[in-house]
């Protein structure tokens, strides 16, 4: 966090004390681990947010937040590394959410609701239960990306790394789901399977990005960076490029605004990225 | 019959307890430009549906070049333009060109990538429906019209043999409509075989070589001629329907 000695040092010369603590602030080994994983994150969960967004599905990373919420409970009650249980909660939870939808015949949004609040009913019944871990579980609720361990650091990563590179490998068929599902079908594309992948990359990124914002704001970097790269008004691969280069912009500027200011990084992340977005709809309404 | 493109025999439906379609059997052979129509509600857009495998139907068979529609794979031989394609979001972001590549989606294998012949393959896809200047242009920036044809292009890219449109014209200016109506003419003459649904009787009374009448059942399967007659013998569907069976007959 902040050297406060730095800080108070701003009267003798402020923008040299800045710039000394910007290079610091790059030497930190908590820093430099949360710059790669918010990075990669931050690319995993705007990729996937231009479909979820079009498809109009963004609050579906919030229904998974809150399933998550369930296993990181379930995790610290029995002692299990909760990034694992929250996964495997997220995982289940979203084929769940499938199974309802496809067998009880309820509209997708019925069953995101259904799902996530059982599960987030059962978390805060475990927490009231325990009644230790009060402070652990807020870490998870808000993010603690600079008191990220080193294993969650590897499987953040390497799990946005296998999100964007599914995103790649199905890239056009998931532009033609997105675009017009019933076209998509008599092109052959098997769209419950797509639908089906959708869901668990989504699953899995929102657990990703746990330690990055938090459960209560992981779907913020899903929706905004997604939302704010269609202000835009490009091609589709161009606004993938610029959702995910914004989402790398606000989730490093966030960072580094925290550190500075010692401001809470997951918040800072979600406010800089609401700015942007509202930057680039004021900037359309005076162009269009 | 070897020509037979489309096989729907003793085919119903239901929605729930409701009966959408009830033993419905016709072909359609190679070349025809069938138009199939009938009131609101008539099942027509359902019919397309269960044609193209989106629905699953209770009873009966569909067979698309002779294999069952459970079993067939070869969709790059299938074009469609669904009902109300050009309701689409204006702020989705794709361009033409990309609209237009998707049609090449169906002969494509895991993982899927265009090659410099399929770029060339859209750009003359583009080209053939007149929106090869628009490329770059964002499918919600287009006019009805325009991105009808864009619809189109991507339904022709992969070269179909047979082009299923449902209700193409809704929303589309009367200008529009007829170069619209011009553009599928010439694809049928050459050699792409058309099933139109629509609701406009007058219309694809004067382009169909053969009508279908659905309303829940078939009431009428025949050549344009046989239509005219049969609609005189039992009743106008409307007074424009008459107006132009006569100026055909």
């Amino acid at each position: 966090m902040p050297n406060t000695t730095i800080k108070t040092s701003k009267p003798i010369g402020y923008a040299y004390i800045e710039d000394k603590m910007f290079y610091e602030m790059l030497t930190y080994g908590f820093m430099q681990k949360a710059f790669i994983t918010g990075s990669v994150i931050a690319i995993a969960c705007s990729l996937l947010g231009v479909f979820l967004v079009l498809r109009k599905y963004a609050l579906i990373g919030d229904g998974l937040a809150h399933i998550s919420f369930g296993g990181v409970a379930f995790g610290l009650l029995f002692s299990l590394m909760p990034f694992f249980s929250a996964l495997a909660f997220a995982l289940i939870g979203s084929i769940g959410i499938i199974k309802l939808r496809e067998n009880a015949r309820l509209h997708g949004d019925t069953a995101i609701g259904i799902v996530g609040h059982a599960s987030l009913g059962l978390g805060i019944f475990i927490v009231s239960m325990a009644r230790g871990f009060n402070v652990d579980i807020l870490s998870y609720l808000f993010g603690s990306i600079l008191a990220i361990k080193t294993a969650e650091v590897f499987m953040s990563v390497l799990l946005a790394a296998i999100v964007i590179l599914l995103i790649i490998l199905f890239y056009h068929d998931l532009f033609s789901l997105t675009f017009d599902e019933q076209s998509a079908k008599t092109s052959g594309i098997n769209a419950n399977f797509l639908n089906t992948v959708i869901i668990t990359l989504t699953a899995i990124t929102v657990v990703s990005s746990m330690n990055v914002v938090g459960l209560m704001l992981a779907s913020s970097l899903i929706i905004l960076p997604a939302a704010s790269s269609l202000q835009l008004r490009q091609s589709f691969k161009k606004t993938l490029f610029f959702s995910a280069l914004i989402a790398v912009f606000c989730v490093n500027t966030g960072l580094i605004l925290s550190f500075i200011h010692d401001w809470a990084p997951s918040g800072t992340i979600v406010v800089v990225n609401t700015l942007v977005f509202l930057s680039l709809l004021f900037a359309r309404s005076i162009i269009s | 019959m070897t020509d037979e493109v489309v096989a729907v025999d003793g085919l119903n439906f239901r929605f729930g307890r409701v009966k959408v379609i009830s033993d419905v059997s016709f072909s359609v052979c190679e070349g025809d430009f069938l138009g199939l129509i009938g009131p609101n509600g008539s099942g027509k857009t359902t019919l397309l549906k269960l044609i193209l495998g989106i629905y699953s139907f209770n009873q009966g068979s569909i067979k698309l070049f002779g294999e069952d529609i459970g079993a067939f794979k070869k969709w790059s031989a299938i074009g469609y333009v669904p009902q109300k394609a050009t309701n689409i979001d204006e702020a989705f972001p794709a361009t033409v060109r990309e609209v237009t590549g998707m049609g090449l989606l169906s002969e494509k294998r895991f993982p899927k990538s265009f090659s410099k012949d399929d770029m060339d393959r859209i750009k003359l896809s583009m080209e053939t429906v007149e929106m090869g200047d628009f490329s770059e242009k964002r499918i919600g920036e287009l006019s009805g019209g325009q991105q009808q044809r864009v619809f189109i292009a991507r339904a022709i890219v992969s070269n179909p043999k047979i082009l299923f449109l449902d209700e193409p014209t809704t929303g589309v200016d009367q200008e529009s409509q007829k170069r619209f109506y011009g553009l599928l003419s010439r694809l049928n003459r050459d050699g792409i075989t058309i099933v139109l649904v629509s609701h406009d009787v007058g219309r694809i009374t004067k382009y169909a070589t053969k009508i279908a009448s659905l309303n829940q059942r078939l009431d009428f399967y025949g050549t344009h001629a046989e239509f005219c007659a049969w609609d005189a013998k039992h009743h106008h569907q409307n007074e424009q329907t008459h107006r132009i069976c006569l100026h055909r007959g």
